[in-house]
């Protein structure tokens, strides 16, 4: 199936050679045959869709400028808040629950012309690497549907990977934008810390989350970002310089650029023979189209996973905590508050989220802080500092976004440390707030797609995607 | 410093975390989280000695907002998500200490 | 320094907590107000919904920045935190607050009376929202449910943290006292205690006089006014020396404070320790006033309580501090000041604005300096007497302007000095035996001639110019 990229569908539909509604009304079509199979979404706003796309229309017949993602539907993360529709995260605690405001991200993507046809499903809260961790079940890889589309926004590179949207926003805080990108076989990128606004992207851990493009191609997922990045009053950690240009930087190709095989990574444990061999392949092609690429140790990246088991719960116990049943969301009626507390909190969280918000309340607890939470802020300088290193020497660096294809549903469920273990590759650029690119290279075991990520240093976004762009061409 | 977390630990942190676990779940949580405790021991051995923490991976100070008052929810919109309202206020059940 | 007559001294470390006077609250763009109805001053940000960011509101900062430069703090680079419990007040179950990053460090507050008391720290941080309990009579724990309002959820607020330097209710009232002046001075809060604009803590523990040992402390919450504040301090002491009298020991605990029957309780002992995880607040970035920012805020100050009344008493040399203190903290210490410049008599004009002025406080805004200047000269001319320029001075604070139009009103014509002597040797005259005594030592006699003359010239006499003219009479006569 070769469907048109996000980019084609907005050119026709600015140029008038087709209409937004229509374009609409062929994705819903999609999602309405294969979506009992994948569960991509926790809601498919058709209606809302249809009219959204009819307002576009009505621009581009006015002759307005419809925006540049004019008419291209878009499938929104359910961690996003969508004015008017239901925002849950994938947990019973947040069920029913309706936002008063768009997230700055969403706001910005639809001003583009975007039309959410959707909110696409989550691990519980954003934690988790398999999608499996919601409330509303599991979604399956449109690829092979035994196998999970990897997370936490597996919901949303799966509605790409399956045709239900061009685009789709996640959010990513050790992975889960880039990890499912490559387990679905689609494009997915992580912006640097502070390029797009938090605002209206429910909390998992705020020094890390940031929100993000899946897309079918780099062009597309560039244009995305485009649309919703730069400075937003409202987020205090939003970086104060205007959205990158990094359009034009796609067709430069990699002539004379210091490419990095992080040596660590490449040989991580247990990493899938073919997502060796893909790596390989990769850096191989990039020095064939003119890079100079070479092996580098970054021996920090390596504690990135167990420093991130750390952080991230610490922040999640914390931003969790306002789940109680007093001003939304689930309640269990009991006579005292405490009780109340407890049992509302005890129904509405699932198994992974309970477990990290305790993991992050004994990190932080009286006792622990200095041998935990803060030893894991020191590592992450130590990691930062690693990374500085390698930066000198070259531009940009490749590892596997995962170490594995996708794998089995319910194959590493009873296994949190094996689950968490899937982040290995991603986590240490989340560490250090660097972006990071994962761009489809071949395919490994059964067939299943490879990601290879490529990452830079803070704001090297146009040197990224200049990369990912070549990766994608030479891809076999 | 790999410190175990017991049983007694998890039930003390459930506690803080207004979490109700039941008498499995303790124990099967206790072993789940000192399989990841045991895991991240692997930073805590690290030598940080003069390493500063970072917070935040922004280099970024001062941000502030001029304080001019901005329109926000109307009392309906701030109340139409609560679980229970009497009064145009949030309804609690009975609070069992002051305030810390 | 204030010791018990059982040689037990007294310790007083307070905390208050002053909200501040911005437009804003401390993290989102609602209005800081007071008395709204519940729930109309809330938005996505203070009610914690979930993807909602903080972002901080500058004009807080410069308050906290003039409360940290008026107590002659360290006004240091800061990090806010979270402080993390659950309570149904607090929207996101943290406070932001900061922690061991304060933006003021190591200040101190000079007492009126020259005592210096530490400060240790003065930090900014979010107000929690408001519970009502329904039912029990209002008591938390008898309650059947509790009402939540948020609209004061998010309002900023600076702590400020005394260092364990006061010995006494009196000290401690005289801190808040003078804190409160220094807080409105600087723009910072309107005062007011009873409206809940500052909440003080006090630390109390006693010891023995002499000893440089710290006793096991109390910490009394529930002090709604000074009053509230001293008596709670003076009962909680005494609770104190008598269990240590009594052998027993002081446990450490918060108490209430119940201004109605007067004593502390002990606070409901808590089910568990609280345990508030604090860590950095990842929502915020770190908070880095430079020197020229410093600088800009440390003169911008307005002169201070301590500075005013250093500057009255330098007028009036010799003046009572206590009406110095009042004249500053009723705001009039400018009115004398103007007065002493335009030719008046700086002590009539000081003890005029602390009494018959400052009796009539809510009026003496309107009071006209020049008006006021031009009184107290006519009076030191002997033009009118003090009784008759207290009266003008009361027209003058309804609103009146021209003291001289005034004293003509009220038929206080100046009665002329040659008219005044001949009125007392007019008495002298009629009181011969009255007269003899007089000139033999006593001197309470002299309110006799004084009424005769006062009679005699219809109240138009100033007493003291009489008294004067008696003393002068029977100097001549001895001589």
């Amino acid at each position: 199936m070769t469907l048109p990229t996000a980019l084609d569908l907005a050119q026709a539909v600015r140029t008038g050679e087709r209409s937004a509604v229509e374009v609409v009304e062929e994705h819903l079509a999609r999602v309405e045959e294969a979506e009992p199979e994948v569960h991509a979404f926790n809601l498919v706003a058709g209606e809302e869709a249809r009219a959204a796309a009819a307002q576009v229309d009505a621009r581009v017949a006015r002759g307005e400028d419809p925006g540049p993602l004019a008419g291209v539907p878009l499938a929104l993360k359910d961690n996003l808040c969508t004015r008017g529709l239901p925002t849950t995260c994938s947990s019973r605690i947040l069920a029913g629950w309706v936002p008063p405001y768009d997230a700055t991200a969403v706001s910005r993507a639809v001003r583009s012309g975007a039309v959410v046809i959707g909110k696409t499903n989550l691990d519980e809260f954003a934690m988790g690497s398999s999608t499996e961790n919601s409330a509303f079940g599991p979604t399956r890889n449109p690829l092979d549907p035994i196998r999970v589309p990897g997370g936490s926004s597996g919901g949303s590179a799966a509605a790409v990977a399956a045709g239900f949207a061009p685009l789709a926003l996640g959010s990513d805080t050790g992975g889960s934008i880039r990890q499912p990108a490559a387990l679905c076989g689609v494009v997915g990128l992580k912006p640097t810390y502070g390029v797009v606004s938090r605002y209206g992207l429910v909390a998992f851990a705020s020094s890390l989350d940031q929100v993000g493009p899946l897309a079918r191609t780099v062009g597309d997922a560039v244009a995305l970002l485009e649309a919703i990045a730069g400075h937003d009053p409202a987020d205090s950690t939003s970086l104060d310089r205007p959205a990158p240009a990094l359009s034009g930087c796609l067709a430069q190709g990699v002539e004379g650029l210091r490419i990095g095989v992080i040596q660590e990574l490449a040989g991580v444990e247990g990493i899938a023979p073919e997502v060796g061999a893909r790596l390989h392949e990769a850096a191989d092609a990039l020095a064939g189209a003119g890079a100079k690429v070479d092996e580098v140790s970054v021996p920090a990246t390596m504690w990135g996973l167990p420093a991130y088991y750390l952080l991230a719960p610490a922040e999640a116990s914390s931003n969790l905590a306002r789940y109680d049943g007093v001003r939304y969301g689930l309640r269990l009626a009991r006579p005292d508050i405490t009780s109340m507390y407890e049992a509302t909190r005890s129904a509405g969280f699932g198994p992974e989220v309970k477990r990290r918000i305790m993991l992050g309340t004994f990190a932080l607890s009286a006792g622990y802080y200095d041998a935990y939470y803060g030893q894991a802020q020191r590592v992450r300088t130590l990691i930062i500092e690693s990374f500085a290193a390698a930066y000198e020497r070259f531009d940009a660096l490749l590892s596997p976004t995962a170490p594995t294809t996708a794998f089995p549903l319910g194959s590493r469920t009873a296994d949190p440390l094996a689950m968490y273990l899937s982040d290995v590759c991603t986590v240490a650029s989340s560490l250090a707030g660097h972006p990071a690119l994962s761009v489809p290279f071949g395919t490994g075991e059964g067939g299943l797609p490879v990601g290879i990520q490529v990452m830079a240093p803070a704001l090297g976004e146009p040197v990224m995607v200049r990369v990912g762009a070549a990766l994608e061409d030479l891809a076999p | 410093m790999a410190a175990r977390i017991s049983p007694a630990d998890v039930a003390h942190v459930a506690r803080l975390a207004r979490l109700e676990l039941a008498p499995e779940e303790v124990e099967l949580y206790a072993s789940q989280l000192a399989q990841v405790l045991d895991y991240a021991a692997e930073v805590a051995a690290l030598d940080t000695e003069g390493v500063a923490p970072t917070a935040h991976p922004l280099p970024v100070r001062n941000v502030l907002r001029p304080d001019v008052p901005v329109p926000g929810l109307s009392r309906e919109e701030a109340l139409s998500q609560a679980p229970e309202v009497e009064e145009g206020q949030f309804r609690v059940p009975r609070i069992l200490g002051e305030e810390p | 320094m204030t010791t018990s007559p059982g040689g037990w001294e007294t310790v007083v470390g307070l905390e208050v907590h002053c909200e501040l006077r911005t437009a804003t609250k401390l993290f989102c763009g609602c209005r800081n107000a007071f008395g709204e109805e519940p729930n109309t001053s809330v938005c996505p940000v203070c009610l914690g919904l979930p993807g909602s960011l903080p972002v901080l509101n500058a004009h807080a900062v410069e308050l906290a920045m003039r409360i940290g430069a008026a107590l002659h703090c360290e006004v240091r680079p800061s990090i806010f935190h979270r402080k993390n419990y659950f309570y149904p007040d607090m929207p996101k179950d943290y406070q932001i607050s900061q922690y061991d990053q304060p933006i003021n460090v190591g200040g101190y507050l000079e007492l009126p009376d020259g005592t210096r008391v530490g400060i240790v720290r003065a930090h900014m941080e979010e107000d929690t929202g408001k519970s009502t309990h329904v039912g029990g009579g209002g008591r938390i724990h008898e309650a059947s449910h509790s009402l939540v309002d948020y609209n004061r959820a998010g309002v900023p607020l600076v702590e400020i943290v005394s260092a364990p330097d006061i010995r006494s209710a009196d000290q401690a009232r005289a801190y808040v006292n003078e804190l409160r002046g220094i807080l409105v001075a600087t723009g910072a809060s309107d005062g007011k205690m009873e409206e809940g604009s500052l909440r003080v803590d006090a630390n109390v523990s006693v010891r023995r006089a002499g000893s440089d040992a710290y006793g096991t402390r109390c910490e009394v919450k529930n002090l709604n006014s000074l009053r509230s504040l001293a008596r709670a301090v003076e009962h909680e002491a005494a609770r104190q020396v008598a269990l240590l009298e009594a052998g027993q020991a002081v446990v450490q605990e918060t108490r209430h404070w119940d201004e109605g029957a007067g004593r502390t309780q002990a606070l409901r002992s808590k089910e568990e320790a609280f345990d508030y995880r604090y860590f950095p607040e990842p929502d915020l970035v770190p908070l880095e006033p430079d020197g020229p920012w410093r600088a800009r805020v440390a003169a911008s100050l307005p002169p201070l309580p301590a500075e005013r009344r250093a500057r009255v008493a330098a007028l009036a040399p010799g003046a009572p501090p206590d009406r110095v203190a009042a004249v500053v903290e009723l705001g009039l210490d400018g009115l004398v000041l103007e007065a002493a410049a335009a030719g008046a008599d700086p002590a009539l004009a000081l003890s005029r604005a602390a009494n018959e002025v400052a009796a009539r406080a809510p009026a003496a805004g309107g009071l006209d300096p020049g008006a006021f200047a031009s009184l107290l000269q006519m009076e030191s001319r002997g033009e009118l007497t003090p009784t008759q320029a207290k009266a003008v001075l009361s027209r003058l604070l309804d609103g009146q302007r021209d003291p001289a139009g005034v004293a003509r009103e009220l038929g206080f014509e100046a009665l002329p000095a040659t008219d005044l002597a001949q009125a007392v040797d007019e008495a002298i005259a009629a009181l011969p035996r009255e007269w003899e005594r007089y000139l033999s030592g006593e001197d309470k006699l002299a309110g006799v001639f004084v009424g005769a003359v006062m009679k005699a010239t219809r109240g138009r006499a100033d007493g003291k110019a009489v008294t004067g003219l008696l003393r002068e009479r029977r100097r001549s006569q001895a001589g």
